[in-house]
């Protein structure tokens, strides 16, 4: 297949960018989105042109690293999937793709279609954790989690932290990231404790971080290539509701 | 080069509480005045990170991905292995120590794996205290499955997602001594020498991958935590980013490097598709529990494999050995699917594959409980091939997936430079020349929660370390060297890509250096491997500017150690002429195609000393006795 692309240009965050088209001749159904990808700049090194700077690194939809707008949508058409999960079965001869950077005004960019997303690891350090030092621990069986809510922690748990929800989201709002952790801690005896601290120290983070507000759009979890639910929003929204009541 | 294993004297499960006791502290207000750097954020960085600030001490942690949390270990499916004894099936913290000694083909130290068994309790605990949530069973306990190489069901797990979920812990921790200020984190940051002072390791020199720039870091000890280099290969189930570059800096500046032949090839994979690939997807070695080995009993057979019927299939693993069945440690998972596919009756497209089928089990515990299990590697599955695995069975082959040799360390987990300490993958210690599934997050955990924050304290309580900071010539000198270096490698004026060279050396190191091994292979791989780095430095393309963002640049200097260590490794799989666990000599083996092992000549660890650019390394042994296990051929049938 030959396959047109369209690929976002920035050499740093200050610089003016564009989308620049190139041209991927060979390519096979069984490659990935981003083997493609390395196929274009294995030749634009050899060419002694600048490759396209793009992040990935597990390829296999764990670490959370990569992170592309394919054709408009947070990590491409596939439902459910991280962007290096997507393969080139999905796409014929002659397409035309567009391939952007996820933008957010907390997600800076870095080069091209990479961006930086340590506002997520300030928001976390803000309270997404529990308080105990390492040897403090009883014995596991000790603290007794029924299957169910240990399932339904593990949903929220599932979150890869890549930002796909914030960038779908016309409001950049990092809802479903802090959510999902939120959650996660909520539904578990472990995160009870500090659970108000949590939650306000964890939305006042984000909202420092210059993430937008949650309008209910849903793009979030249509984006989310782990599945995380939406109700852990409305989970979060209870959460500070009984925080900010509750809070001195 | 000494090799001191500082093993304490005495009965095996006593040593590591005496050597507790021996072992000097350091008085609470004493630690602020201590720094600890810290590079790699994955299982055992982000958690010795975490535990040595609870402590006191002032940390500088460091990783080269833009966030701690996509350290490699956030890839590991399957569990992690405990010593609990829930289920009551037999086991015990000396089982434990056993079958992990047993597993490793009895090329491990006693007296480390003892306290692996003895700290994996007290892992458990800890991560279910930080908010792991571990699958759990109706009543609200903690749910076991079982693993390779064992008979009891000890591993621990969250559903195929244990790594993520266990290092999502250790970050959290990690991000909680980051907020409290108590560590500072460097993303995007790769350590790219080691600076020693006085014959101790007293800092680093990275660069900001953002920036560019070089950049000085001092401390009073260094702890790798940079994991495995199963790149070599360039195909292993391991991330892009998995590289040697920190360990075999530190090995060139005095650190030995112990065992590097021991490669992992895990038998789970999904099958390599064509030449585009970038990397190879493990499936969890959990799948073995409940999915069944085959291939076809004929050669050729190019029936799909719903229309073959149960007679006319081989479950080669269950037939030969029947004790453990499908669940065989990994080493003998691989190579017998390798003589299935030598045999002609591999499957697939390429005939370099074989199956996985679940039908069995959908039809004994059904759809949704196999979904519970392993819904999310399925899924994987189906994106990469487009099958289905509820439908038709998976196909599987071995790939490269984890290193046990690494920089040698003794008990204290130090390398041979003063200062210097080595956890998880990137040590050599505690596997042999085998590891078992589920026991590598285990001992990344155990390094970092468990065994560092101690020996740490001991060193540094009894170390005279006099006050050296980042204008110290030897930083000067060290970070002259990383700028030549850099600008050497911009300046070839080549024109082929650092991705293609680094293809070549895998290509030779898999043919030659890979699941079957040869003396004449390997010779051919040593006389390779060089031209293919001499063609490097003469060819290589590496655009843009050392001071920016420079993805080729990054690569380029992880290929170019590659190519180095490549040869290293060649060279220890030459020297050590026997099979034992994951190395596989062809000329050593039993009759019914086992590994042979030659305990009288290769009961040893073999650490390799560096003695500068075009002379031969020094191989040094550290003898290896076993007080405790009795050493045998390990059998599995």
């Amino acid at each position: 297949m030959n396959i047109t692309l369209k690929v976002w240009r920035q050499k740093n965050a200050d610089a003016p960018g564009a989308l620049v088209e190139y041209n991927v001749a060979g390519v096979v159904p069984e490659m990935s989105f981003l083997e493609m990808l390395d196929a274009l700049n294995e030749r634009l090194v050899a060419e002694g042109q600048d490759p396209v700077a793009f992040d990935s690194d597990c390829r296999e939809g764990i670490c959370g690293m990569c992170d592309l707008v394919i054709d408009g949508q947070a990590h491409g058409p596939d439902k459910e999937a991280t962007t290096c999960q997507l393969h080139m079965r999905r796409y014929r001869d002659g397409d035309v793709v567009t391939v952007e950077p996820f933008r957010a005004k907390a997600f800076p960019i870095v080069k091209d279609l990479c961006v930086d997303r340590s506002a997520f690891d300030r928001v976390q350090a803000a309270g997404g954790f529990v308080s105990i030092n390492t040897g403090n621990a009883v014995d596991g069986n000790a603290i007794l989690i029924p299957h169910d809510e240990a399932e339904k922690a593990m949903d929220a748990a599932a979150c890869i932290g890549c930002g796909a929800c914030v960038a779908a989201c016309p409001n950049a709002s990092a809802m479903l990231f802090v959510a999902a952790k939120v959650s996660q801690y909520a539904l578990l005896p472990q995160g009870r404790p500090e659970r108000e601290k949590r939650v306000l120290a964890m939305r006042e983070a984000m909202d420092q971080e210059g993430f937008g507000h949650c309008t209910n759009e849903y793009e979030c979890e249509a984006a989310c290539p782990k599945g995380i639910k939406v109700s852990n929003i409305a989970r979060l929204n209870r959460e500070y509701l009984r925080a900010a009541l509750t809070s001195d | 080069m000494k090799l001191e294993s500082k093993v304490p004297s005495g009965p095996i499960e006593k040593s590591w509480d005496k050597h507790r006791f021996d072992l000097k502290l350091v008085n609470p207000a004493n630690k602020r005045k201590f720094k600890v750097l810290v590079v790699g954020t994955g299982l055992a960085g982000s958690s010795a990170a975490a535990s040595c600030a609870e402590l006191g001490y002032q940390v500088e942690s460091f990783c080269i991905q833009d966030s701690p949390r996509r350290a490699h270990s956030i890839a590991a499916q399957g569990g992690i292995n405990a010593a609990k004894n829930y289920p009551n099936d037999g086991d015990s913290v000396w089982r434990l120590f056993y079958d992990t000694i047993k597993g490793g083909d009895f090329r491990a130290r006693e007296a480390n794996v003892y306290r692996l068994a003895q700290v994996s309790n007290a892992i458990i605990d800890q991560c279910v205290a930080q908010g792991v949530p571990f699958a759990r069973e109706y009543g609200g306990t903690l749910s076991n499955r079982s693993f390779g190489g064992a008979q009891v069901s000890r591993t621990f797990y969250a559903r195929g997602q244990t790594g993520q979920q266990l290092l999502l812990g250790a970050y959290s921790a990690l991000m909680r001594q980051v907020g409290a200020g108590a560590v500072k984190l460097h993303a995007r940051s790769e350590m790219l020498d080691l600076v020693v002072v006085d014959g101790a390791a007293r800092g680093v020199i990275t660069r900001d991958l953002v920036t560019g720039r070089i950049e000085r870091h001092w401390g009073d000890a260094v702890l790798l935590c940079t994991g495995g280099y199963g790149n070599v290969f360039y195909l292993s189930t391991n991330a892009g980013a998995c590289n040697v570059t920190a360990t075999w800096r530190a090995h060139k500046r005095g650190a030995a490097f112990a065992n590097p032949c021991y490669t992992q090839i895990h038998p789970t994979c999904v099958p390599v598709a064509g030449d585009h690939q970038s990397k190879l997807t493990l499936m969890s070695e959990s799948l073995r529990n409940d999915g069944r080995v085959w291939v076809p009993k004929k050669k050729g057979d190019a029936r799909k494999p719903q229309d073959i019927p149960e007679d006319e299939r081989d479950y080669y693993l269950e037939r030969k050995y029947p004790a453990f069945g499908n669940l065989v440690p990994r080493d003998i998972a691989s190579r017998a699917a390798k003589q299935m596919a030598d045999d002609g009756r591999g499957v697939g497209k390429t005939g370099l594959s074989v199956y996985l089928d679940f039908k069995d089990a959908i039809a004994r515990i059904g759809l949704d409980k196999v979904k519970e299990k392993y819904g999310n590697l399925f899924d994987m599955y189906r994106h990469i091939t487009d099958e289905n695995p509820y439908e038709q069975p998976m196909r599987i082959y071995p790939a490269v997936h984890y290193t046990m040799g690494g920089l040698w360390v003794d008990y204290n987990l130090m390398t041979t430079i003063p200062g210097l300490f080595c956890l998880g993958e990137a040590n050599f210690s505690d596997h042999g020349a085998n590891r078992l599934g589920a026991s590598a997050l285990m001992q990344g955990l155990a390094d970092g929660y468990f065994v560092l924050p101690y020996t740490l304290g001991g060193y540094l309580a009894g170390a005279k370390l006099p006050k050296v900071t980042a204008d110290h010539a030897a930083f000067a000198q060290a970070e002259n060297d990383v700028v030549m270096r850099t600008r050497a490698l911009l300046g070839t004026g080549g024109k082929k890509a650092p991705a293609a060279f680094h293809r070549d050396l895998g290509r030779v190191m898999w043919d030659n250096v890979g699941m079957g091994r040869n003396a004449k292979g390997l010779r051919e791989a040593l006389s390779k491997i060089p031209e293919i780095r001499d063609a490097f430095w003469k060819g290589v393309s590496v655009v843009g500017d050392a001071a920016d963002f420079n993805q080729t640049l990054e690569r380029a200097g992880r290929v170019a150690d590659f190519l180095e260590f490549g040869e290293l490794l060649a060279k220890d799989a030459l020297a050590r002429e026997e099979s034992c666990g994951g190395h596989f000599r062809e000329e050593h083996q039993t009759p019914d195609g086992e590994a042979k092992r030659d305990d009288e000549k290769f009961a040893h660890v073999a650490a390799w000393e560096y003695n500068g650019e075009g002379k031969e390394p020094t191989r040094h042994v550290e003898p290896l006795t076993f007080d405790n296990v009795h050493i045998a051929q390990r059998n599995y049938a």
